[in-house]
């Protein structure tokens, strides 16, 4: 919590937390439905025949941008959280055991670790898509695919460490399980790299649903998406850019917020490596 | 006489050596080749509605499969596109209605060209930026630094190409907001891609350099070199920046995955005709030939991109042997 009094952590904080809470609040917050179509093409601020006001306009469809917007929080937060929790839990899984009981096991997981952070990321991902089709769970199951090797190698590496230290000897020497040592010895002291490097990869796996929402390969139509907004308004820019900008301002500033967060979280580390 | 014995070792070590990682290149491309294969064709029936569409009546399917060979086991199947793969027959596309290879050099020379230009900028850029801030730690510069590579790599590329556009093209109307080249080639086209290129990935190198700068600058034979007198300029400049440089160099080396994925969304954001609208066009047209070669092709400009960056760490840095 102390981290939070930095300014960097805290502007962090904020951001995530404000779209946090519209995420949470959409249905309170949205002044339309994001899926009904009116008027098409209105421009900010520009009011209705009922004197309604669309504050961000209304896409090519007549949908209200400002509600597709706040409801596009719900969606990218909850599909690009439940991606990375899945990501997490095979990395972490694999690591674990790769980096505990070494040998084949390990030589195996690693192998294939590195076959797949051989791919572009992005080379990869369409690879799955085209192959599963769009989806959210298939966007989850990419996510997952793409980020796992990642997280299998810091926590891989960390419990290659661990494992040699006293205390995992004095726990094996105690007749513990190896699970317990797994999960109750060496999990809760890797958390520290971890919790930063969650931050960060919630803000990737964020950025690859918009990007893949920008190729047309995310979300299916109608969901309100930031990334699929984009890619509808693209064609449509030059005369209307309201359709483009917004979303792409709530998308960093949700990535930015993350990226703050964890470097926030990140900066004690270094503050005890220069006095040491 | 000591420097000499080192150097020996290494030049009897970096045969063996660069045999074992073209022989780990080799098996991983294997490795990727069959996990693309097993995920765009373990089912046949699938390939044959991508190939001819949603319409095609089940008996054309299955004369298409038919005569295509589809029939036969998959692992056969594998092998027999692993071979036509390697003698460089990489099938047709379905979409373009033409030769794979003969559509796939052009656009790779174009996105080199692209990528190429990006790295030009971005390299200088990223080093410079690192080395001014890990040359003082925690000064307003260094902070300034920071947040900016924050910032700037936590917008995505096709996010800062929507502000780019938006400020330069619709706004100010300063640079053409496509670079199809209709008309030839033109650098004015190239600017905007690579602007947002470099938004995203100099950022990440400028604090890679940054670290590594700032734990140089506190090892101690920078304070030696302080002690006798030389000036803060020549210390950094003879001393520093040598030993500084070795980690963000070949780190600029294996950012080019992540490069070759900007890439792909710069293309298709500035209607640019190279290798990542090729890939892009295929995706949306499931143009099965054309993805396996695409993908083959990156993965394979990866995989000799991190030998690439091992042997030049090993060869700007002396303590290192080919083991």
């Amino acid at each position: 919590m102390k981290a939070l009094t930095r300014p960097t952590a805290a502007t962090g904080a904020l951001l995530v937390g404000g779209w946090l809470l519209v995420a949470l609040l959409s249905r309170v917050l949205a002044p339309y439905d994001p899926l009904h179509s009116m008027i098409p093409l209105m421009t900010p601020g520009a009011r209705g025949p009922d004197g309604a006001v669309f504050w961000l306009g209304t896409d090519a469809l007549g949908r209200d941008v400002l509600s597709r917007l706040i409801y596009g929080a719900r969606t990218v937060i909850v599909v690009a959280t439940a991606a990375t929790l899945t990501a997490y839990a095979v990395g972490m899984g694999t690591g674990l055991l790769a980096g505990y009981f070494r040998g084949r096991v390990d030589t195996v997981l690693s192998f294939f670790a590195n076959v797949i952070l051989s791919f572009p990321v992005l080379v990869l991902y369409i690879v799955i898509i085209v192959a599963l089709g769009a989806s959210a769970a298939n966007v989850v199951l990419a996510v997952t695919f793409g980020s796992a090797p990642a997280i299998f190698r810091i926590v891989r590496a960390i419990t290659i460490d661990l494992r040699s230290r006293d205390f995992i000897a004095a726990a094996i020497i105690q007749g513990e399980s190896t699970w317990r040592i797994l999960l109750v010895e060496i999990l809760p002291n890797s958390s520290g790299a971890l919790v930063v490097d969650f931050c960060l990869r919630l803000g990737y796996s964020a950025i690859t649903m918009g990007v893949l929402g920008f190729l047309g390969l995310g979300l299916p139509p109608p969901t309100p998406d930031w990334g699929g907004m984009v890619n509808e308004g693209r064609t449509m820019a030059f005369a209307f850019p309201h359709l483009v900008l917004f979303p792409c301002v709530a998308l960093s500033s949700l990535v930015l917020g993350l990226s703050l967060l964890a470097d926030g979280l990140r900066e004690p580390a270094g503050r005890l490596r220069r006095v040491g | 006489m000591a420097r000499m014995s080192v150097v020996d070792a290494q030049a009897s070590g970096l045969p063996r050596w660069l045999l074992l990682k073209i022989g780990g290149m080799v098996l991983t491309m294997i490795a990727v080749s069959f996990l693309v294969f097993s995920v765009l064709e373990l089912n046949v029936d699938d390939v044959a509605v991508k190939v001819l569409g949603q319409f095609s009546t089940a008996d054309q399917r299955a004369a298409w499969l038919q005569e295509g060979g589809y029939n036969a086991p998959f692992l056969l199947r594998y092998l027999r596109w692993l071979g036509h793969f390697i003698t460089g027959h990489w099938g047709n596309s379905t979409y373009y209605r033409e030769d794979v290879l003969t559509l796939i050099a052009p656009r790779l020379a174009a996105s080199g060209l692209l990528a190429g230009a990006a790295l030009l900028v971005i390299v200088p850029v990223g080093l410079a930026l690192g080395v001014i801030a890990g040359v003082r730690e925690g000064s307003v510069v260094d902070r300034l630094v920071s947040v900016f590579a924050i910032v700037t790599t936590s917008i995505p590329e096709f996010a800062s190409a929507v502000f780019l556009t938006s400020l330069f093209v619709f706004w100010l109307s300063w640079l053409p907001g496509v670079s199809t080249m209709a008309d030839g080639f033109h650098l004015r086209e190239l600017v905007l891609p690579v602007s947002v290129l470099t938004l995203y990935s100099a950022g990440y190198i400028a604090r890679m350099t940054r670290s590594s700068m700032i734990q140089v600058m506190q090892s101690p034979y920078i304070r030696t070199a302080r002690l006798k007198g030389n000036s803060m300029r020549r210390v950094i400049l003879r001393h520093a920046l040598r030993n500084a440089l070795i980690t963000p160099v070949t780190v600029i080396m294996l950012q080019i995955p992540w490069l070759l994925s900007g890439v792909i969304v710069v293309e298709v954001f500035f209607a640019y005709q190279g290798f990542g609208t090729l890939l892009y066009q295929a995706a949306l047209n499931t143009d099965i030939d054309l993805i396996e070669a695409c993908t083959m092709v990156s993965v394979a400009v990866v995989v000799t991109t991190q030998v690439a960056s091992d042997l030049l760490y090993a060869w700007l840095n002396p303590r290192m042997s080919f083991r």
